[in-house]
């Protein structure tokens, strides 16, 4: 089988994010990059696939040179290749964009399925995966927590809001994982040294033959708007009055219930 | 020359989605900064009757393709019949839900137009002719201003966030031949399990009762759910009590979960780690329940208490169910 993984390199969740003074983008001084969660259970969900079923996997990365460490980190987990996108066009590159050049990429390759997370935790744009899906004309399933192979297809679950799906779909395809799919590895240090022999190509946008434009752009990053300082609610500082008065600033205050 | 403001209608089992209104309304306000149209595309099977509901709320027509196919939702087959009469209509602008199914239909829509959109947004609006859209990114830790250099200029808006007010309109209804081509229908839905416990989910709920690691273990959240059931609320949990087992991880708020706004939200025994607080700061309001004064929640609580939640949360539930009598 062979098996595409899609990663992106994102700052950590625990990182704080500041707006540059001019609104131009974010401060990276400081910033731990590691792999988009949602990816890492792709990329698990990849393995599992490979080990059971046998075939290659490929992990396929937009981003900076930094993002190498992401690809590297795929490899040491098990993968067995990558094809590493960098450009400094790409940066700030929406999601039509980096489809692009995912897709570009991957349809120089053999995929029977291609996974991607179901949002990456930067821009949170959550598009990546259908627009791929549908510049490889292929079908896709989106935000997956359980995934089993039916020979030439996919059996998968799919939550919406106040049921789950149960969803075939037949290869080739896109599943985007979502958190619940399955527990990632961490690397071993064996699988550390390996994925240092490992190839990884490294291509520009000439090289792919895809343009840099970008459709949509953030024109300027803000700060969250601030919330104005709260009330802390001392009441007669017993539980049983704090506990009152909440209720009251709730129902006349605030008017919420 | 690309005109009129777009909307992707949402229903289910033949109800609108209350996203659908928002939507509506949202598209309304735009459409009369542009002076231009409101149009919506409704797709299902068995639906033209409800259809124009939506001139209730601002949509001058409505545009219909009722098929078999088209019911339950796939993304092949809708992706086909929005982008069809899409094409042939050439909207400036087009909106869709940031619900589950907007969000897996709009990437689809990106790819086939070739377009941008902003996706998750809490605000849109007209500036210089153009969309201009406003949405949280790092998980609210920052926002974004996007503007669209492409047609149609597309948008998902955040559930809850936008009003939907009544502004009637003809609502038109103008059927349309999906075109479907069957050998294009590749993902079928096997089975649909619905969830019975009348829960409404997290990410529509009005009212989200939150526990974290101050709920102490799985027990604890029993008296966050009676307080839900006072309330009528949902119930979620922070991204400790989840990888901790207390709770499922459908029930998981936060960047790594799901993005709530509901008009209250409650947090009990949680200190409001940056993760925590991605996931819920466009809540209307906020409480913070912590016996730790210094926890970083209270810094975005509308209103705090400082105790022990135990004692505060049986408590406030009967005040509220008094007063709610």
């Amino acid at each position: 089988m062979n098996i595409v993984a899609c990663v992106k390199q994102v700052p950590d969740t625990e990182a704080q994010i500041k707006v540059k003074p001019d609104g131009s983008g974010i401060e990276e001084g400081g910033i731990k990059w590691v792999m988009n969660p949602y990816d890492e259970f792709g990329v698990e969900e990849a393995l599992r696939l490979k080990e059971k079923n046998g075939g290659e996997v490929t992990i396929v990365c937009v981003g900076p040179a930094r993002a190498m460490e992401t690809i590297r980190t795929a490899l040491a987990m098990g993968a067995d290749k990558g094809i590493h996108i960098s450009d400094p066009a790409f940066d700030g590159a929406d999601a039509y964009t980096t489809a692009s050049a995912l897709a570009a990429a991957i349809k120089g390759i053999p995929h029977d399925i291609v996974f991607c997370g179901q949002r990456a935790i930067d821009d949170d744009s959550a598009q990546v995966g259908a627009v791929l899906a549908e510049l490889l004309e292929i079908p896709q399933v989106t935000v997956v927590t359980k995934l089993e192979f039916a020979g030439n297809s996919v059996k998968v679950i799919r939550p919406i809001e106040g049921a789950q799906l149960l969803i075939e779909c037949p290869f080739p395809c896109v599943v985007t994982a979502q958190k619940g799919l399955n527990e990632p590895r961490y690397a071993s240090l064996p699988g550390i040294m390996k994925a240092k022999k490992k190839p990884v190509d490294v291509k520009d946008a000439g090289a792919l033959g895809v343009s840099t434009d970008r459709k949509a752009r953030v024109v300027r990053f803000v700060p969250p708007p601030a919330r104005a300082a709260g009330k802390i609610i001392c009441a007669d500082d017993t539980p049983e009055g704090k506990a009152a008065e909440l209720a009251k600033l709730l129902r006349e205050e605030a008017k919420v219930i | 020359m690309a005109k009129g403001v777009w909307i992707v209608a949402e229903q289910r089992d033949g109800a609108l989605r209350k996203i659908s209104f928002e939507l509506a309304s949202t598209a309304r306000k735009l459409a009369d900064q542009l002076g231009e149209e409101v149009c919506a595309v409704l797709c299902g099977s068995g639906i033209e009757g409800i259809a124009g509901q939506l001139g209730k709320y601002g949509v001058d027509k409505v545009f219909v393709a009722d098929n078999p196919a088209l019911e339950p939702y796939t993304t092949d087959a809708h992706a086909m019949a929005v982008a069809k009469v899409v094409k042939e209509n050439d909207p400036a602008i087009l909106l869709l839900g940031a619900s589950t199914q907007g969000k897996d239909l709009s990437g689809r829509l990106v790819g086939k137009f070739a377009t941008g959109l902003a996706t998750d947004c809490t605000d849109v609006k007209i500036a210089d002719g153009k969309l201009l859209a406003i949405r949280p990114m790092y998980a609210g830790k920052c926002f974004g201003e996007i503007a669209i250099s492409s047609f149609p200029q597309m948008a998902t808006l955040r559930p809850n966030v936008f009003a939907a007010v009544e502004n009637p309109k003809a609502g038109a209804v103008v059927k349309f031949d999906p075109a479907l081509d069957a050998g294009q229908l590749k993902t079928k839905v096997l089975e649909i399990q619905k969830d019975t416990s009348g829960k409404v989910d997290l990410t529509e709920a009005n009212i989200v009762v939150s526990g974290g690691r101050g709920m102490k273990g799985p027990e604890g959240y029993a008296i966050l759910e009676e307080l839900a059931a006072v309330l009528g609320a949902t119930v979620g949990a922070s991204r400790a009590a989840v990888d901790a087992g207390w709770r499922p991880q459908t029930d998981q708020v936060g960047q790594t979960g799901k993005i709530v706004s509901p008009n209250l939200y409650i947090a009990c025994g949680i200190s409001g780690a940056i993760q925590h607080l991605a996931g819920m700061s466009s809540s209307k309001f906020i409480v913070a329940i912590n016996k730790d004064a210094e926890a970083p929640i209270f810094t975005k609580a509308d209103y705090g208490v400082v105790d022990d939640l135990f004692k505060v949360v049986p408590e406030f539930a009967k005040e509220c169910k008094k007063l709610l009598a």
